[in-house]
């Protein structure tokens, strides 16, 4: 292992330990306000880890559509309700414990199975852009799902749009 | 050119809408009723005289060319259509001439005859309508629209028609006092309950008859398919009877249906055994007795038979024997009714015998195949008879009474109807030269020659002749004994001999043009003249293409009359010894009620109400006789039997379906029901319990759904670790 | 870099942040907070998505299906943030409520 190889290592360890302690933020934290500012570090550590795994393009992807749209949303609608979570006893709903079971084992098992499964390494390093490709496959391949997405995304809009209107 | 013929069908049209404009407006006007009535009637009769002359003109080819037309489409069949016009043949067109002429008489007569005179409390003679003098009217314009109508028939059915609204007319005016106001002091209790029962009695009497003829009608449809006058008698239709199936035995269709038409004729005509309605009748008011059960809507069915002649005489050709069965009833009842009539104190009632009576000559003359004097007699009796009515109605309008033997001495106090009733009565007896003697002459000429004298000896025809001419000598000697109870001797009741007096012009006068016709009328058929012959029998009949034979005025006719005036003045001799040579006293027995046990029969009608007919006492009271008793306890047998034991089983029956309900319903509520409940009730706890799973919460679903789905992952991976 | 880590890390990782989001979901109160549980969980599938496109794929330039799907994902969490908040601020306007345990329309 050379010196890269731990410097990369310390940098994942990094960006991991950040990420789970956000995300552990993001779902303990009573404040919901605070709470979604967590949810924003997580974002950010997510998209640290695309762009450890050579995913540049959808690392700025994750930055753009979840922190610059989703995360963003989110904060506007807690600031819109926030007025009735204040005198909140609890964040945490009476099944917690339950909850917290299931996920335990979940955890656990997922975990035995990480370790059970003999992964292949298919090893191959990547040092081109990858964009075109992309761009590529999205408008030939998968040009029927990327257009499905884009009318359920209008759908969606529209839908938001209805809903939530006076 | 215009035909009067054209306009039959208006002659019953007038009298039913004097009928009906009575009943809707008029009602409550007396006069003006009464000549709406004759308004109506001399309308009809205007008509019916065109009609006649025209007739007349066409002479004897009219029989087979008659006056026909049936334009009123009345009911389709799927093969035959009824259809309703008229049918003028000769003797139809001489009823059209015989019965408007009576009825107008009959008409004038009553719109005197129906007010009753009086004392008031002041002593005064008061003179009032009856209370239902304007309902008379109608009555008797809706009994003349009916026989009009029949007369002119083209159908068999429609004749029924006609012939039942005259069955209800006779109902409704035999009863017609069959009520009582406060104030009508001319009838009493009696006569109440006895129109009553009377009016009954004679219509369920032709009730008999009716259904007898119509079930004839409706044999002859079947086997003929045609009701229609004009058509009925072709004689495919009427060989067609002979090939079917013989009905009853040896019976064979012809002779049934002849014969059951022969029925409706015995229920209407009075013939026996169906007379006994007759006789009870005369408690309608005197009119109705010379209109109804005299001149017309007995004659109807004579007339029926001679409309229905032509079967008759197919089914005598085809071997049939219903002519034999119309001679031997019509002469049995000419006999059979005179000899009751002789035994009678009621001056109408003795009428209506001999009106029996004289029907039964008609019938047997028509049985032996003398159609045209037959026919003939109808006419004149129809004329005689009214004229007899209408006198021995004036007579016991004047007295107050109908029993002769209150009765006496009259013809001082009421000549002019003395003198009509005399040439009736005259005309009645068969003597010189009135119409009764041309006609009933002819009738025991006719069976005479058919007996002895028409190759070979004839044994029905002979039985005829002897029985008519005995009949003919009792009609003598109950006629004269008639007149000589009325007319003659010493009055018997002096309050009603005082009462007595002359009728008023407008009862007279018809009497006095009765008496005319009476007078001259036969000398239309008179040996030398025949033209009554020559009109009706030359040309045979309509469906009978063969004309009568005119039998030759020789010495049998010769001797043959001087017989039958032998016989009737020598009935009337009989009379005159036993009842005019020493006039019955007040409060005398009748001569003849020496005779004892035979009186004793003829009075009481020989029992006949009390064997099968209605016994209508004098105080109003009747009693069923034995037939009707033997009935009247069978049917209480049969409501016996149907409420106790039918009506048991069925209630058994309905007890058990109710107690096995019972059960069934025990079952089904604490058994089924109880199934159905606990399985409702379970299910219902359990949901109870179980839905309170539903908490709603949606977080809660999805962690059981992420558990479940976790649980199942684990189950896959150990299974294929391991 | 690619063969200093394993897959294994990413793996585990993933599945952690998995966890932590089905937690937020299922046990948080505030219906906002269950929305940021559910992206959370979005985002830990994304990163299994393309950790296999990275490390499985024997061609990983040529085939991206990895990333695309990632894409979708993302697109679809987009969607499903835009429809959920909707509903969370309808619901506050009906019901003055944004907690989870208080909307139980469903219960019995």
């Amino acid at each position: 292992m050379d010196v890269i190889g731990i410097i990369s290592q310390l940098v994942f360890f990094l960006i991991a330990a950040l990420t789970l302690a956000a995300g552990l933020a993001t779902v303990l934290l009573r404040n919901v306000f605070h709470a979604g500012l967590a949810l924003v570090g997580t974002f950010f550590g997510v998209a640290a880890l695309y762009l450890m795994l050579e995913a540049e393009f959808l690392a700025v992807v994750q930055i753009l559509i979840y922190i610059g749209a989703i995360a963003v949303l989110i904060l506007f609608a807690i600031m819109l309700t926030r007025s009735l979570m204040k005198n909140e006893d609890s964040n945490i709903n009476k099944q917690w414990a339950w909850v917290a079971t299931v996920i335990v084992i979940l955890f656990v098992g997922l975990f035995i199975l990480i370790l059970q499964v003999p992964w292949q390494h298919s090893g191959t390093a990547v040092y081109t852009d990858l964009v075109p490709h992309l761009g590529t496959a999205l408008l030939t391949t998968y040009l029927l799902p990327f257009e499905i997405v884009s009318v359920l995304l209008l759908a969606a809009l529209i839908g938001a749009f209805i809903i939530a209107r006076e | 050119m215009l035909l009067v013929e054209q306009f039959t069908l208006l002659i019953p049209l007038f009298p039913l809408l004097a009928f009906a404009i009575i009943v809707l407006f008029t009602r409550n006007n007396n006069r003006l009723s009464s000549w709406v009535a004759l308004i109506g009637i001399i309308a009809a009769l205007a008509v019916s005289l065109g009609v006649f002359f025209e007739a007349l003109a066409e002479g004897p080819e009219l029989a087979q060319n008659p006056f026909y037309s049936a334009p009123i489409v009345w009911y389709p069949f799927g093969t035959a259509t009824l259809n309703f016009g008229w049918l003028v043949d000769p003797i139809g067109s001489v009823m059209l001439f015989m019965v408007p002429t009576v009825c107008l008489m009959i008409f004038i007569y009553s719109t005197s005859y129906m007010k009753h005179s009086h004392v008031d409390e002041h002593g005064h003679h008061v003179s009032e309508d009856d209370p239902r003098y304007a309902r008379f009217f109608a009555y008797i314009s809706l009994f003349a629209a009916a026989m009009l109508l029949l007369v002119i028939s083209s159908n068999l059915l429609q004749f029924f028609i006609a012939w039942e609204i005259m069955g209800f007319c006779s109902y409704a005016l035999i009863g017609f006092w069959s009520f009582r106001g406060l104030k009508e002091h001319h009838i009493d209790d009696a006569q109440v309950g006895r129109a009553r029962a009377a009016g009954i009695k004679a219509f369920l009497t032709t009730r008999v008859g009716d259904v007898l003829l119509m079930t004839g009608i409706i044999f002859l449809f079947i086997t003929v398919g045609n009701l229609d006058f004009t058509q009925m008698f072709n004689p495919e239709g009427l060989n067609n009877m002979l090939l079917g199936e013989p009905p009853i035995g040896a019976l064979q269709w012809p002779t049934l249906i002849a014969l059951l038409i022969f029925g409706g004729t015995i229920g209407k005509s009075a013939q026996f055994p169906l007379h006994v309605w007759l006789p009870d009748a005369m408690e309608g008011p005197t009119p109705v007795s010379a209109l109804i059960h005299a001149a017309t809507m007995v004659s109807a069915g004579i007339f029926l038979v001679i409309r229905m002649f032509p079967l008759f005489v197919f089914d005598a050709q085809s071997g049939g024997f219903s002519m034999q069965v119309v001679a031997v009833v019509g002469a049995f009842t000419a006999i059979f009714a005179a000899t009751m009539g002789l035994a009678q104190s009621d001056i109408k009632r003795v009428l209506a015998f001999s009106t029996i009576s004289q029907l039964g000559y008609m019938l047997a003359a028509l049985g032996i195949g003398a159609f045209v004097a037959g026919s003939f007699h109808l006419i004149t009796h129809a004329f005689f008879k009214a004229l007899l009515f209408l006198a021995a109605g004036a007579v016991l309008h004047a007295t107050g009474t109908n029993d002769m033997f209150k009765m006496g001495g009259l013809w001082r106090k009421m000549p002019i109807t003395f003198i009509t009733f005399m040439i009736g009565a005259l005309s009645l007896m068969g003597i010189f030269p009135f119409a009764g003697f041309w006609s009933k002459d002819e009738i025991l000429l006719e069976s005479l020659r058919e007996g002895w004298f028409h190759g070979g000896a004839v044994a029905l025809a002979q039985f005829v002749y002897i029985l008519l001419a005995i009949a003919a000598f009792l009609t003598a000697l109950y006629t004269g004994r008639q007149i000589f109870l009325t007319f003659f001797g010493k009055p018997r009741d002096e309050h009603a001999y005082e009462h007595a007096h002359e009728s008023p012009a407008s009862m007279w006068v018809p009497l006095a043009i009765l008496a005319t016709f009476t007078t001259f009328l036969g000398l239309w058929n008179a040996p030398f003249i025949s033209a009554f012959f020559h009109f009706v029998g030359e040309g045979g009949l309509v469906g009978l293409a063969q004309p009568f034979e005119h039998a030759p005025f020789d010495d049998l006719a010769n001797i043959s009359v001087y017989v039958s005036l032998a016989i009737a003045l020598s009935g009337f001799l009989t009379a005159y010894f036993i009842y005019g040579f020493r006039p019955v006293a007040a409060g005398q027995a009748d001569p003849l009620a020496r005779l004892g046990i035979i009186w004793r029969v003829l009075a009481n009608k020989y029992w006949l109400d009390e064997l099968y007919g209605y016994k209508i006492n004098l105080d109003g009271t009747a009693q069923p006789g034995l037939l009707l008793r033997f009935v009247g306890a069978l049917s209480r047998a049969s409501y016996w039997f149907d409420r106790n034991i039918v009506d048991g089983l069925v209630n058994l029956a309905g007890w058990i379906g109710r107690m096995l309900a019972r059960v069934n319903g025990w079952i089904d509520r604490n058994i089924v029901d109880g199934l159905v409940n606990t399985t409702g009730s379970v299910t219902g706890e359990i949901a109870g319990w179980w839905r309170l799973m539903q908490t709603g919460n949606v977080q809660n679903y999805a962690l059981l759904a992420a558990a479940g789905a976790m649980a199942f992952a684990i189950l896959f991976l150990l299974r294929s670790f391991t | 870099m690619i063969t200093t880590i394993p897959l294994v890390y990413y793996l585990t990782i993933s599945a952690a942040l998995f966890c932590l989001g089905l937690f937020g979901a299922l046990a948080r109160r505030n219906a906002i907070a269950v929305l940021m549980g559910i992206e959370l969980m979005l985002n830990a599938v994304n990163i299994n998505l393309v950790a296999f496109w990275r490390y499985g794929s024997p061609d990983p330039i040529g085939d991206q299906s990895g990333i695309v799907f990632a894409l979708f994902v993302i697109t679809l969490a987009a969607a499903e943030a835009a429809v959920g908040l909707a509903l969370v601020i309808a619901i506050y306007r009906s019901r003055d409520t944004v907690n989870v345990e208080e909307i139980d329309l469903l219960k019995w």
